[in-house]
């Protein structure tokens, strides 16, 4: 199974395209504080971008921190995220490596689930889905 | 919007660091941007005050689509001008609207002054009015940096800021938005100025759930894959809209040296083309535009001691070039920059920054005035008296800058020079000396800008080949149709994309039913709005004299007759009065 991947970050325009379609398509949500990708500037718009995505760990520590199951193992990596178990303690927040997983406004926290919607969105080919290579 | 069947209005006065929040069911008829702005200004317009009177609004607006829409990344703002003293009006993007959207506010409307430099922070919660006193006097990137480090929402925010010449009053200041746009033109800068107001944060976090995602999506994504696929917004991406440097001085339309001239010897000098070669760094994009046309180059000057360099990124686009590359026969990009750089820190108007020192140079030249008022020697091609003259006009020293500072009109009006002040509407030109469509499109339309309803491009499709009455019947039915842009709020390089049916169809997919025959309807009340307001403002037809200097030098479209443009004019009025039902 494919992965997100950030393929040239230097392409990017910061036109928000990617996380206003993660928005959209995963969480029918009109706002990009539900994206699960991060574009954002290394520091005021003279700066270059950086693009934040979930690595897609092949043994992640968010789904190893979760306490109730909500987050477990996806084959071939990343993670499936069940709403339902989630108890809102933000252990996952604190155990991604990356820094990558942030809370909604309700305390959920915004998962990837490696739909790739973003890379067909990415109008400058930033983005892609590729397959883990051996980790 | 996505509240309730309404509108919110964020109410801020700063007089007594206070706001309220309220519903405005009735201004949904008017969609949103510019459409409920003009409405908003005729509920709280001071009409008896000066502009830069505490009372005077400043109104900032959204519309339906910002934020949720390609493209959709504008924030209207109007105002009581202080260059034109009636109707201002502004439009810029990056991450304004964005942030505006998701802090849930349709409109804000701002009235008062603080006790002290203030700047503000509004998001969800409301207003939090903070203390700006040590921000005050500095250049807008130097308060950016700090506003950034100071208030959280990275990603999301969005920073306007004046400079220096805002904070002095210069009747031509902008406010700069996220470092590399503007609410250019008209002075909005001098009226937070005039209220004390340094900058305004705005972070959007609010969500909003899809009602219709079936629709929502089709219809985005409709939008999407024509404004990727369209070549005419892909030139917007390559070379930009400074394309048009070689465009319009090969039709003799680019005004050069204080417009004695229609071509520029060093166009391929400053082309956009040779912007790109030899300082291009970056294109970047306003939030939610695949297009991405803000085109960042570098300025790399030698440091004046030893071996090192000395680099600043500055965004380019063609009005910035025009006004001080051919305008001020500066023949080079390094030239463009350095003037730009100094430009761009103090926070005014590039447009009328190289308007305004093109005639003084010119005055200077004729002896009109001397050095006495200019304090340095002005000469085209010279760029250290235009960056020595920029500092002046941004912190008068004598009563000539002072002058200059209310405006060309108002400095030609006293020191002469007249002829060749190059103002339309008692607003310095833009770069478009194409015909009659130009000139009176810029004299006649609301804003006094190209903009209102573009008849540059009219010319340039037409020359002086064409019917009266089809001239005067596109300048307002297409600043009819821009109204109605303005107030959803699309980017105008999207007009193409964005056409009556498409608009039909993207706004009933996020649930608001119309036709094309009532956006329509809608474009001409917006229109009827604003001359309510200017006339209110006491603005008429009348006061448009054309400045000799337009019916010397040969246009794109020939020479132009100061007959043929009076016989235009009498044809506007009549259609003019017919439009708004009203004896003018």
């Amino acid at each position: 199974m494919k992965v997100l991947r950030v393929r040239d970050t230097n392409r990017c325009i910061g036109c928000y395209s990617c996380m206003l379609a993660c928005a959209r398509l995963v969480f029918k949500c009109h706002s990009i504080i539900k994206s699960a990708i991060l574009v954002r500037t290394r520091g005021g718009l003279q700066s270059k971008w950086g693009v934040d995505i979930c690595r897609g760990c092949l043994d992640a520590p968010c789904a190893e921190a979760c306490p109730t199951g909500a987050l477990t193992q996806r084959p071939g990596g990343g993670v499936i995220f069940k709403k339902g178990k989630c108890s809102l303690c933000g252990e996952c927040i604190e155990a991604c490596i990356v820094r990558v997983i942030h809370p909604d406004d309700e305390g959920f926290p915004v998962i990837c689930t490696q739909c790739g919607h973003c890379t067909r969105i990415c109008p400058q080919e930033v983005l892609a889905m590729e397959e883990q290579k051996g980790v | 919007m996505f509240e309730g069947d309404f509108l919110r209005v964020l109410h801020i006065d700063l007089n007594t660091s206070s706001f309220s929040v309220s519903a405005w069911p009735d201004l949904r008829p008017l969609l949103g941007g510019v459409g409920i702005a003009a409405k908003l200004m005729l509920e709280t317009a001071a009409w008896e005050r000066e502009p830069l009177d505490p009372e005077q609004p400043v109104i900032f607006a959204i519309g339906p689509l910002s934020g949720i829409f390609p493209l959709a990344t504008k924030v209207a703002a109007v105002f009581r001008s202080p260059l034109t003293g009636e109707w201002g009006e502004s439009y810029a993007g990056m991450r304004g609207a964005l942030a505006m959207r998701f802090a849930g506010y349709d409109a804000v409307v701002i009235q008062g002054r603080a006790a002290r430099p203030t700047y503000l922070r509004i998001d969800r919660e409301g207003v939090f009015f903070k203390d700006a006193r040590g921000l005050w006097g500095l250049d807008v990137e130097q308060t950016g940096r700090l506003l950034r480090e100071f208030e959280p929402g990275r990603g999301h925010r969005s920073t306007w800021r004046i400079g220096p010449a805002g904070e002095n009053l210069v009747h031509f200041a902008g406010v700069n938005v996220d470092t590399f746009r503007h609410f250019g033109r008209m002075g909005l800068g001098a009226v937070f100025g005039s209220k004390n107001l340094k900058a305004v944060v705005v972070d959007g976090t609010k969500t909003y759930p899809i009602r219709d995602p079936k629709a929502y999506n089709a219809a985005y994504e409709a939008v999407y894959r024509e404004v990727v696929g369209t070549p005419q917004l892909a030139k917007y991406h390559q070379v930009g809209t400074a394309e048009n440097v070689m465009r319009l001085n090969e039709t003799g339309s680019l005004p050069t040296m204080n417009l004695r001239a229609g071509r520029f010897d060093a166009a391929g000098e400053i082309s956009g083309e040779t912007f790109a070669e030899k300082s291009l760094t970056r294109i970047l994009a306003c939030t939610g535009c695949p297009v991405g046309c803000i085109h960042i180059g570098i300025h790399r000057q030698r440091h004046p001691e030893g071996f090192g360099y000395i680099s600043t990124t500055i965004a380019y686009d063609y009005e910035p070039i025009y006004a001080l590359g051919p305008m001020l026969g500066l023949d080079s990009t390094e030239k463009i920059y350095a003037l730009l750089e100094v430009v761009e820190a103090l926070g005014l108007d590039v447009i009328s920054t190289g308007v305004a020192l093109a005639w003084a140079t010119e005055a200077f030249g004729r002896s009109i005035i001397g050095e006495r008022e200019t304090l340095t020697p002005l000469e085209f091609g010279d760029e250290r008296g235009y960056i020595a003259a920029a500092r002046h006009l941004t912190s008068p020293p004598n009563q000539f800058y002072a002058d200059l500072a209310k405006g060309l009109a108002y400095a030609a009006s006293r020191y002469g020079g007249e002829d060749f002040a190059l103002t339309l509407g008692g607003h310095e030109m833009a770069g478009y000396h194409t015909g009659y469509g130009f000139l009176l499109g810029h004299s006649a339309g609301a804003r006094h800008s190209h903009l209102c309803n573009a008849g540059y491009a009219f010319d340039l499709k037409y020359g002086a080949d064409f019917d009266d009455a089809a001239l005067v019947n596109h300048l307002i039915t297409e600043e009819e149709w821009r109204n109605v842009l303005n107030s959803l709020v699309v980017c105008l390089f999207a007009r193409g994309v964005y056409t009556q049916e498409t608009t039909v169809r993207v706004l009933g997919s996020i649930g608001i039913r119309t036709s094309p025959e009532e956006l329509k309807a809608v474009g001409q009340e917006i229109f009827r709005l604003k001359w309510e307001v200017k006339r209110r403002l006491g603005y008429s037809l009348d006061s448009i004299s054309i400045p000799k200097r337009y019916f010397e030098t040969p246009s794109g479209s020939g020479l132009l007759k100061p007959q043929r443009f009076e016989q235009l004019l009498g044809l506007y009025r009549e259609r003019l009065a017919e439009e708004l039902n009203l004896a003018l």
